[in-house]
C-alpha cells in the first residue's frame, strides 16, 4: 500500500494527460501558435485548482496523510537559470512536443521512438549534472 | 460513456492534473516528473562523474513509481478509454501543418512525420529525436523543473523563479514553433 498509491496516482495521471490531448504534440504546436484555447485552457484551469488547493492547505483546512503541514519547496533565488534554461527547455518541447511527464505516457501509448528521446533526455540532465558549476545560476 | 471516450474539455482535464498535484503533496511528496531524469543519471551511475548525480535514489523510488504508473496509465488510456475520436485541431493550424508536410494532423497523438520508427533509420530523423530529448533534459534540469514542477506547482504555489521559468519556456517554444519548425521541416 505505501508504494501502490504513488503507481496508482502515475495510472491517472497518465490517463488524464491522454484524454486531455496535453501529450498531443499538434496541441502544442497549436499552442505556440495561439491558434487554439485548448492547452491555455488546460494550463489556466489546473494553475487555478492548484491555487485553491493551495490556500486552503495554507490555512490549515486540509492537512497530509500523516497530519502535517502541506508543504511546497521554495524554488532557490535565481535569474539566469531560469530564464536560460527555461528558454532551452522550450526549444526541446516545441521541437519533440513533449515535456517529462507526458514522454512515460506516450511510451505507454505505443509511441516507442520516444525511449530514444528519453534516453536522450537523460543524458542532457547529466551534462547539465557535470556543468552545473560552471553555468550561471 | 461517450463521455470518458471522447478527448476530454480542457475544463476538465485542467483541475484533473491539478488534483494529481494534490494527491502527491498530500501524500508529502511534490510534483515534478523531470526529477527523475536525474535519478535515472544516479541508478546508471552518474555520481562517479558529478556530485549532482550524488543522491541516494532508492529515496526517490515513489517518483520511478509514479512514472511506471503513467506509462500504464497511458496504455490503458488508448486501449481501454478512447474510441479512436480525432482531435478537434483548429483547421487554420492543419492546414499550416499540410504545408509544412504533415499529414493526418491530429488523427494520432504524435505526428509519424517526427515519430514513425523508419525514422530511426535516416540522420535527420534521428538527430531530432536525441536534439530534442537533450534540449528537455538539459533545459528541465537548468530550469530546476518543467511544465509539472515550474508552470504547474511553482505557479500554483505563487513563486516568482517558476513564473520566470514559464516565461523562458514560452520563449524557447515560440522561436521553435515560429521560426525553426519552418527550417526544419
Amino acid at each position: 500500500m505505501k508504494y501502490l498509491k504513488f503507481i496508482l496516482v502515475g495510472v491517472f495521471f497518465g490517463i488524464v494527460l491522454v484524454k486531455s490531448e496535453a501529450v498531443s504534440w499538434y496541441r502544442i504546436y497549436e499552442m505556440f501558435r495561439f491558434q487554439s484555447f485548448h492547452m491555455y485552457g488546460i494550463i489556466g484551469t489546473a494553475i487555478a485548482s492548484g491555487i485553491l488547493f493551495l490556500q486552503l492547505s495554507k490555512r490549515g483546512l486540509i492537512k497530509s496523510d500523516e497530519g502535517a503541514d502541506i508543504y511546497v519547496p521554495k524554488k532557490d533565488r535565481g535569474m539566469y537559470r531560469y530564464i536560460i534554461g527555461g528558454t532551452i527547455f522550450g526549444f526541446g518541447w516545441a521541437l519533440i512536443g513533449a515535456c517529462p511527464g507526458p514522454m512515460y505516457v506516450l511510451i505507454g501509448t505505443g509511441v516507442y521512438s520516444m525511449l530514444i528521446v528519453l534516453l536522450a533526455a537523460t543524458f542532457g540532465t547529466f551534462i547539465y549534472g557535470v556543468l552545473k558549476d560552471k553555468l550561471p545560476h | 460513456m461517450d463521455f470518458i471516450l471522447n478527448p476530454w474539455p480542457w475544463y476538465v482535464s485542467g483541475p484533473l492534473i491539478a488534483f494529481v498535484m494534490a494527491l502527491l503533496l498530500y501524500f508529502g511528496k511534490t510534483f515534478g516528473m523531470s526529477s527523475n531524469l536525474r535519478t535515472f543519471c544516479a541508478i546508471g551511475g552518474a555520481g562517479k562523474y558529478a556530485n549532482f548525480f550524488k543522491i541516494r535514489w532508492r529515496d526517490y523510488l515513489w517518483s520511478l513509481l509514479v512514472v511506471l504508473g503513467a506509462v500504464v496509465g497511458g496504455f490503458i488510456a488508448v486501449q481501454f478509454l478512447s474510441n479512436g475520436s480525432t482531435s478537434a485541431i483548429n483547421p487554420t493550424t492543419v492546414a499550416e501543418l499540410n504545408t509544412l508536410g504533415f499529414d493526418n494532423v491530429g488523427q494520432t497523438l504524435v505526428p509519424d512525420e517526427i515519430y514513425a520508427l523508419e525514422n530511426l533509420s535516416s540522420l535527420k530523423g534521428l538527430a531530432l529525436l536525441i536534439i530534442g530529448g537533450m534540449l528537455v533534459g538539459f533545459g528541465t534540469r537548468y530550469a530546476g523543473g518543467c511544465t509539472s514542477g515550474h508552470a504547474i506547482t511553482g505557479l500554483s504555489s505563487l513563486q516568482r523563479p517558476s513564473l520566470v521559468a514559464v516565461i523562458g519556456f514560452f520563449i524557447g517554444g515560440l522561436i521553435m514553433t515560429n521560426f525553426l519548425l519552418p527550417l526544419i521541416f
